[in-house]
């Protein structure tokens, strides 16, 4: 068995998320294969136990248990950038350890770290990497209890604090928005720019409307085809969006573009040749894509997240508060994992001190049963339990000694005056 | 039978402003069983309203729009039952609310002119005069609606615009309901008041000999019907509508207000064609 000792091994996490890394550096290692080639190429990192592989529109996350330190981080930043790796991209990626690691992988999954606060897409996403990863052979005792963990963490803050209701809010305020503009939807013509998650989120309420059809226009056509095939709508390439606009009534624009994709320039034209008919824009993306200024022109109606958010009556306030909830149980959370970890920690030093007192039991037995040739098998057998009882004698008070008790620093110090009272520090391990 | 005719003017009159009153309170409240007490109510008002006229007309032996107060109850009946007859067709959220409000505006202003009974001068019993006057008062009527839609419209996209959500915008209906509204209206209206025209003009020439004078009446009925015209053709070519349509509704309703003051009761007296 390998040494496990205390913080012999990290859990270290590395990522890149909307907000650390504009779309163009997270499309270079969103790795679009799925995760197929991540996962085995974190398992080749030295000194990698256990891995998970996130990866969403909006972050990529991998997940490392395994030795610690700044070998580990280097690995682990080639992994993200290949060989394209340079100072400016290491900038781009943010790294966690043990209950850091612990604390923004729960952030996550509660959805305190999306792009919209309070989805719920990021928990089926977190769900599908784990399997990949379970399948792979890739998790072990602390991700297999670690990623379970994260989903109890998000349906306990969903349940607790009102986080979700604004991001279902969403898109039922953009139905009712709608309504107020074309009466009915029922044949209305849906476009979606940008065929991230935000796209599917805002379509929610919007399918059960009995829309005519769904049309997806994105950068990367496979995506929108991905996309507009869960809709039984349908994709097209990027030059076609103005002419798509033209047919659209309603428009929701979700791309990770930097700067506005549509001006109102554009628009005055397709405003024309449409006579007129009125065009309903969603901008969520943040930043935004759509020029705010097209809620000026006549028949345009042009609303951004915080508009669609404003219209339910959760306040900002009153969602800053559900996320300071929010917070309060992810960190709640961290700490009795962390306190599990610790035991895990504890554990080597339970199982060292038995093995320590069996060893020397049974190097004694052997000795003393080479001298004594007529021993019987049942004496043999006696002799066995007799060395076993002293041993289960004297290791029970120490082992009271170290489970007694979970207070953090209290429990270090046990195992520290156990490991050195019988010298476990002083000497090789006994394997 | 006069005094029978005052004392069903008094009814029309209590059971429109009741109606109003009723239809502001639904408004308010969104109650809907007060939605329903209204609409009966909007009902019978149409009925006493054509009660009245038909009581007029069989003392006068002429149709009652000899004066500015028989003109004027006559755009109100219009009014009512042209909004009857909408609703019966479309279904506008809260509709109701403004039009009623508009008739019992419409029958306290008929009040308070003379409803004195005065056989009306030989010039006035033509069978055209009625044609014409009727035609463009049930003209006026579907442009009426069209101003309350406008108004309606007006309020509801300001909030849409400016994202801030007040009294009105659950309480009104969607933009679209309410620029078909417009359309329909002007549909109408438009046809109703070329036929107005054509029947004035004929009424014209019966009595004065010519199809057409250049009298401020005449100017003031072809700039309204312009104004109609350009709404329409400007609709079904480029697509005007929206908030353009429904600014338009409201100044070509105002138009035709100062029109009819003008025409029904100018300033200086006489009115209805008497000079």
């Amino acid at each position: 068995m390998a040494t496990e000792t205390p913080l012999a091994e990290h859990i270290v996490l590395v990522g890149v998320n909307h907000t650390t890394a504009p779309v163009e550096i997270r499309e270079k290692i969103a790795l679009a294969t799925g995760y197929d080639q991540p996962l085995p190429a974190l398992r080749q990192l030295p000194g990698c136990r256990e891995c998970f592989f996130l990866s969403t529109c909006n972050r990529v996350e991998a997940l490392i248990v395994g030795a610690g330190g700044n070998e580990a981080a280097q690995a682990l930043a080639a992994f993200f950038f290949g060989n394209e790796l340079t100072e400016s991209y290491a900038n781009f990626l943010y790294r966690y350890e043990e209950a850091a690691a612990v604390s923004h992988l729960f952030t996550v999954a509660s959805s305190l770290d999306s792009m919209i606060i309070g989805e719920t897409q990021i928990l089926g996403q977190l769900k599908a990497a784990y399997r990949q990863a379970a399948e792979a052979g890739c998790t072990g005792a602390v991700l297999n209890r670690l990623l379970p963990k994260s989903f109890t963490v998000a349906k306990r803050v969903r349940s607790e604090t009102g986080i979700g209701l604004s991001a279902v809010s969403i898109s039922y305020a953009a139905v009712e928005l709608a309504k107020k503009i074309f009466g009915s939807l029922q044949g209305k013509n849906v476009l979606l720019i940008g065929a991230g998650e935000m796209a599917e989120l805002a379509m929610e309420h919007l399918l059960n409307q009995k829309i005519a059809a769904v049309t997806v226009v994105n950068r990367t056509l496979a995506r929108a085809e991905a996309l507009a095939e869960r809709f039984h709508g349908q994709a097209v390439a990027w030059p076609e969006l103005l002419a798509r606009i033209e047919t659209a009534d309603i428009v929701i624009s979700s791309t990770g573009a930097t700067g506005l994709i549509l001006r109102k320039e554009d628009v005055i034209p397709i405003m024309r040749r449409r006579r007129n008919r009125p065009l309903f824009f969603i901008d969520i993306a943040v930043p935004r894509d759509l020029d705010p200024a097209l809620n000026e022109l006549a028949n345009t109606y042009l609303y951004d997240i915080d508009d669609l958010g404003g219209i339910v009556d959760v306040n900002r306030g009153e969602r800053e508060k559900e996320a300071v909830k929010a917070r309060r149980i992810v960190a709640e959370e961290t700490e009795k994992f962390m306190r599990w970890r610790r035991s895990l920690a504890l554990n080597p030093t339970i199982l060292q001190l038995r093995r320590h007192i069996e060893d020397i039991s049974a190097r004694e037995l052997a000795k003393t049963t080479a001298r004594m040739p007529g021993l019987s098998e049942a004496d043999y057998a006696a002799l066995e339990r007799m060395l076993a009882a002293v041993a289960g004698k004297i290791l029970h008070a120490p082992l009271q000694y170290l489970k007694q008790g979970d207070a953090a620093p209290e429990q270090e110090n046990k195992v520290d005056v156990i490991r050195r009272v019988f010298g476990f520090d002083d000497e090789e391990p006994v394997s | 039978m006069e005094r029978m005719t005052y004392l069903l003017f008094d009814a029309v009159l209590a059971v429109t402003l009741l109606t109003a009153v009723v239809y502001l309170a639904f408004f308010i409240r969104q109650n809907s069983g007060l939605r329903h007490v209204a609409r009966i109510l909007m009902m019978v008002s149409g009925v006493l309203q054509l009660l009245y006229i038909f009581a007029r007309f069989s003392i006068l032996g002429v149709i009652p729009l000899t004066n500015p107060h028989e003109a004027v109850v006559f755009f109100a009946c219009a009014t009512t039952w042209a909004y009857l007859t909408f609703r019966w067709r479309y279904k506008v959220k809260n509709f109701g609310a403004f039009v009623s409000l508009l008739v019992a505006l419409l029958l306290l202003l008929a009040a308070s002119f003379p409803t004195a009974f005065a056989p009306p001068p030989p010039v006035l019993r033509s069978l055209w005069l009625p044609a014409h006057a009727g035609l463009s008062l049930a003209a006026y009527s579907f442009f009426s609606l069209a101003f309350c839609g406008g108004l309606m419209y007006l309020l509801q996209e300001r909030e849409l615009k400016t994202k801030r959500f007040g009294y009105f915008f659950s309480r009104l209906p969607s933009l679209d309901a309410l620029d078909q509204l417009n359309s329909h209206c002007l549909a109408i209206g438009f046809i109703l008041l070329t036929m107005g025209i054509i029947s004035g003009s004929l009424w014209l020439s019966q009595v004065y000999g010519v199809y057409w004078r250049w009298g401020e009446k005449e100017v003031s009925s072809v700039v309204i019907w312009l104004i109609y015209l350009l709404q329409l053709h400007q609709r079904f070519t480029v697509g005007w509508r929206g908030k353009r349509a429904a600014v338009m509704a409201v100044i070509g309703f105002a138009i035709i207000v100062l029109t009819l003051v003008l025409v029904v009761a100018p300033p200086g007296g006489a009115g209805i064609h008497g000079n």
